[in-house]
């Protein structure tokens, strides 16, 4: 096991696109890391950078006290599984997991000991003497999974692995490798352009924009605290309201009237923009205590809660997350009120979180 | 003998084709089109059914008056005569049958060899202006061969490769690796590259990886693709009859145009060499078909 330490990566192909722009990472020993991001963002450039599967342009990469930079993939003691599986056709599922032990020369006795506590750890038993083809999606993974498992790597790195499975399985399989990695006590590097698998699964979560590390943080800071418009925006559904406020009166004032508690330490002579939680707002009956008057554009009925579109004057709709006891028809008019504390406030023009 | 490319390549989708108009249509639709597929049929088929025929009527019933069809002697002495020579031995046919076998047999392989490697390279990696590479790799396909005869043999009459085998392979080559390339790269393309990842972390370089994952998913796609190559060279007429002149060097198609000419034809002689050289490509068409269905199914991996 070990910890990977990933700086000032660059990484340019002949062709000139840049993919990723510029990396740190330092990524802790037994750490479940997930780098999210929209496709394009440099997420899985920066992982095939790390396995060894491409050479980064410029930067330097640590895997425990190695530097890996030149090393071959093998070489690297690692583990990877794809959104695609990859596993290898012509080979049934007993061959698939022995077949990278057997490329390292093991002893047959550890090879067949270590397949099989593989299979047990992910309930292979039936499916070890079929083929890729004769498994299903889910099934497919887990062999996956088990293949990177039988190697007792440093350190896994999954690209998508859940992508490509339906959504009942992918949360199955999520609970799966979150227990397994604990279990195991292994760093994994996790990519995934899915937010939920990101804050369910992630120790750390780094979000990745344009080749950019724009945030790195827990699952809770990521959430509370996105370190930028575009963090506000990616995290979250719905994502959080992005209002534009002024400061007046000690307080910071939407278009709409909409009064919101300032965070300490908010520069001056700046455009503003307060990013809150829908679950922040409160819509209320018209002309209740501290609301503003407003509208219900749309309501969307969820079952354990609602979520209103709602127009208040400002320059945009606002969401807000109700229980789904209070109801109100659309068109409505009805007030709006901020509930909690202090949001992040961020700078319109540099796009990042000042105060 | 061109034709046979075209009706090897269009074989395959054809056959899907018609059924499901035919779902579409009523029934006096479909009677319609039953009798104009069959007015098609005769009209493509009959010159190979004559050529058959005369392959194995005796001489006077070839130049018969009126025709016949059905009753005449079948006799194989055109066949034998394709094969042995008048005053015993190889006849210069057999020869030529064997220069055309060599010719197109080496430069198929020499299309593949070099083909499958670049279009598994313009697949797999980044390359500088790729779109324009193979944009130029293609645009040789554009215009038709027969304009470049003349600088060809200008050229080859430099370099000494007229009236010689290795010239033929050199020229069919050229034409089949820009083919190669372009329909094997749609076959690399949908391997997918992971397994080639895969590979290389369980401690395979990278030709390795090549080598034993993609190339035996790929061999359907191979084999396909040489067969068109294949074919491409075994009917090749233009650069052959320009570019040779002597019986151990002519590759079939020009010996057996060179059979037609002079006071006298051996028409049962010229159907039977063009049936003996039909065959190969018929197999082969066949081959194409069943490869062709191989590659599109080869969905060892679920996407």
């Amino acid at each position: 096991m070990a910890g990977i330490e990933v700086t000032t990566l660059h990484k340019r192909y002949p062709d000139g696109t840049v993919a990723v722009e510029h990396v740190d990472l330092s990524i802790g020993d037994g750490e479940l890391f997930v780098m999210l991001g929209p496709s394009g963002c440099g997420k899985t450039t920066t992982l095939r950078a790390i396995a060894g599967l491409e050479r980064q342009t410029s930067g330097d990469i640590h895997i425990g006290d190695t530097l890996v930079n030149d090393l071959p993939p093998a070489e690297r003691d690692i583990a990877m599984v794809f959104q695609f599986y990859a596993l290898y056709p012509h080979l049934r599922t007993r061959d698939n997991l022995a077949f990278p032990l057997r490329a390292e020369g093991l002893p047959k006795a550890e090879v067949q000991e270590r397949v099989d506590e593989a299979a047990r750890l992910m309930r292979l038993g039936p499916l070890l003497d079929r083929r890729p083809h004769r498994l299903s999606g889910g099934e497919q993974q887990r062999v996956a999974l088990a293949r990177a498992l039988v190697r007792r790597p440093r350190a896994f790195l999954m690209d998508e692995p859940l992508t490509n499975l339906d959504a009942e399985l992918r949360a199955d399989m999520r609970t799966e490798i979150k227990h397994l990695q604990g279990e195991l006590g292994t760093t994994m590097v996790y990519v995934t352009h899915d937010q939920v698998e990101a804050m369910s699964l992630g120790h750390r979560i780094a979000i990745l924009n344009k080749g950019r590390v724009e945030q790195i943080g827990t699952p809770l800071e990521v959430y509370d605290r996105p370190a930028s418009l575009f963090c506000a925006a990616f995290i979250g559904s719905p994502p959080m309201n992005l209002i534009e406020v002024e400061v007046a009166d000690g307080k910071l004032r939407s278009q709409g009237g909409l009064v919101l508690t300032p965070p300490p330490g908010l520069p001056r002579d700046r455009r503003l923009v307060a990013g809150v939680r829908p679950e922040a707002l409160e819509v209320t009956e018209p002309g209740a205590e501290g609301s503003v008057p407003a509208r219900v554009v749309s309501a969307e009925w969820l079952g354990d809660e609602i979520i209103y579109v709602v127009d208040h004057g400002g320059q945009r709709e606002v969401r807000v997350r109700m229980a789904p006891t209070v109801r109100f028809a659309a068109d409505a008019p009805v007030g709006l009120r901020h509930t909690g504390g202090p949001p992040p406030v961020y700078d319109v023009d540099t796009e990042e979180l000042v105060a | 003998m061109a034709v046979s490319v075209d009706e090897a390549v269009s074989a395959g989708p054809g056959r899907d084709h018609t059924p499901s108009r035919r779902r579409r249509g009523g029934r006096g639709r479909s009677v319609l089109e039953v009798a104009l597929l069959t007015v098609l049929a005769v009209v493509m088929l009959f010159p190979v059914l004559w050529m058959i025929e005369t392959s194995i009527k005796e001489n006077r019933d070839v130049y018969a008056i009126p025709a016949k069809f059905f009753d005449f002697k079948v006799t194989l002495d055109h066949f034998k005569d394709v094969f042995a020579g008048s005053g015993g031995g190889r006849s210069a046919l057999s020869v030529s049958f064997l220069n055309s076998v060599v010719v197109a047999g080496v430069s198929t392989a020499l299309a593949t060899v070099l083909g499958v490697p670049a279009a598994w390279a313009y697949s797999r990696f980044s390359v500088k202006a790729k779109k324009d590479q193979l944009f130029f790799i293609l645009s040789t396909r554009f215009m038709p061969p027969v304009v470049v005869v003349i600088p060809i043999f200008l050229m080859y009459r430099q370099l000494g490769l007229i009236d010689n085998k290795l010239g033929l392979i050199l020229i069919y080559t050229a034409f089949n690796v820009p083919f190669t390339i372009w329909m094997m790269k749609g076959f690399v393309d949908e391997v997918p590259a992971e397994y080639e990842d895969a590979a290389m972390l369980d401690g395979y370089t990278r030709l390795q990886a090549f080598w034993k994952f993609t190339l035996p998913l790929l061999l359907p796609g191979i084999a396909a693709t040489a067969v068109f190559a294949l074919i491409f060279s075994w009917n090749e007429f233009v650069f052959a009859i320009f570019l040779t002149s002597s019986d151990s060097v002519r590759t079939a198609p020009p010996a057996i145009a060179g059979l037609i000419g002079g006071t006298t034809i051996d028409w049962g002689l010229v159907a039977a060499a063009s049936v003996v050289f039909a065959l190969p490509v018929l197999v082969f068409a066949y081959l194409v078909r069943k490869h062709l269905v191989a590659g599109v199914t080869l969905g060892a991996v679920r996407r």
